[in-house]
């Protein structure tokens, strides 16, 4: 318990002492799992997407949305880039610059998807979009394996807060 | 009381056919329909006329998809590794052309002669094969037997990425099974793809 919480202290400085994301964090599955299952009353939207999904890519301006009308409330936001990793520099950081993306972008740095998939959600057959609203402390979870409106993730984001 | 019977037994069978239609799609064990579909080449394939198969590698896949491109070159392989035993790949795309125009027939057929597909490379244009298997991604593989029953479904290994760190090949390893006549090890594995561009009136 004490240790999942110093991971997840850790980590959270480590990951907001990057904003302005000059560099994008690389981060492993333990991570998902600090986020899906820790001790934190944090609502995090976990969203699964990689630079040339179209649909990912049409969703994006919903969680910036989120970022920006949530901002005073315990919800964060994270992009979880599946981008290939030869990709990060050239392709997902000029993305995320010319998008000018204020949510966090992270890049999973993780090579076998069948170890970590059932991490984020059983039922998640690996398609690109897939979002998860969470709030571990209070158990609520929904996950979405499909491009999102905004009504859809508000409303999730709601009820974890409403927990 | 009768009712309530009625009534309960009524909810049951809506939720287990609310459960089904949700989970759609084979499991393992499962026996695959076969189909109709046209091939690259504009001719006609089925699964039942291919009839020096032991098996079947359906792989769902496109033309757009940067994890279907990062597999092409090691579906060939499988199949100039495998069709000469008796299991050939059959793939199969299922996106529709006006969500995605890269996965249109023509498309296909320029892919398909640029790589020089070995393999028959079929377009789903009803989406009803997808669906009936249920497919999620590209690519997306079903292995069946020569009895069409689904012996694996899954990712091809566990590395998109880099061909050569690969340390686990899902799919090879259920084929050899399959022809060594055991169990496949490991029946369901997942990988992360593209999702299937269905059709924007069909869901």
């Amino acid at each position: 318990m004490r240790k999942t919480l110093l991971l997840l202290l850790a980590t959270t400085l480590a990951i907001s002492s990057m904003k302005g994301q000059d560099t994008i964090p690389f981060i492993k599955a333990a991570q998902l799992s600090a986020w899906r299952s820790g001790a934190s009353d944090t609502v995090y939207v976990l969203n699964f997407w990689a630079t040339w999904c179209a649909p990912c890519v049409a969703e994006l301006p919903h969680f910036e949305k989120l970022t920006a009308e949530y901002a005073q409330k315990p919800v964060r936001v994270v992009l979880i880039s599946t981008d290939f990793r030869r990709d990060v520099d050239r392709r997902l950081k000029p993305f995320v610059e010319r998008q000018d993306l204020k949510s966090q972008v992270v890049f999973l740095d993780e090579r076998t998807p069948n170890d970590w998939i059932d991490l984020i959600a059983p039922e998640w057959s690996g398609a690109i979009p897939a979002t998860l609203v969470v709030r571990p402390k209070a158990k609520f979870e929904r996950f979405f394996e499909r491009q999102l409106r905004y009504e859809d993730l508000e409303k999730a984001v709601q009820e974890a807060l409403s927990q | 009381m009768k009712h309530a019977l009625q009534l309960s037994l009524l909810f049951f069978f809506l939720s287990a056919a609310a459960l089904w239609a949700q989970s759609g799609g084979y499991r393992v064990g499962d026996v695959a329909r076969d189909f109709n579909l046209k091939n690259v080449d504009g001719k006609m394939v089925s699964l039942s006329k291919m009839k020096k198969a032991k098996g079947y590698v359906v792989i769902f896949t496109c033309n757009h998809c940067p994890f279907s491109v990062a597999y092409e070159d090691r579906i060939i392989a499988l199949h100039n590794k495998y069709a000469k035993k008796g299991f050939p790949v059959v793939a199969i795309n299922p996106n529709d052309k006006d969500v995605q125009p890269a996965d249109s027939y023509e498309n296909m057929q320029k892919r398909a002669k640029e790589k020089g597909f070995p393999f028959v490379y079929l377009y789903d244009e009803t989406q009803e094969i997808a669906r009936a298997y249920g497919a999620t991604r590209t690519p997306h593989v079903f292995l069946l037997d020569k009895n069409l029953r689904v012996r694996y479904i899954g990712a091809i290994d566990d590395n998109h990425e880099e061909p050569n760190a690969v340390k686990e090949r899902y799919l090879e390893n259920a084929i050899e099974a399959l022809l060594a006549g055991k169990e496949v090890p490991r029946t369901e594995t997942k990988a992360i793809g593209c999702t299937i561009k269905w059709r924007a009136t069909s869901k």
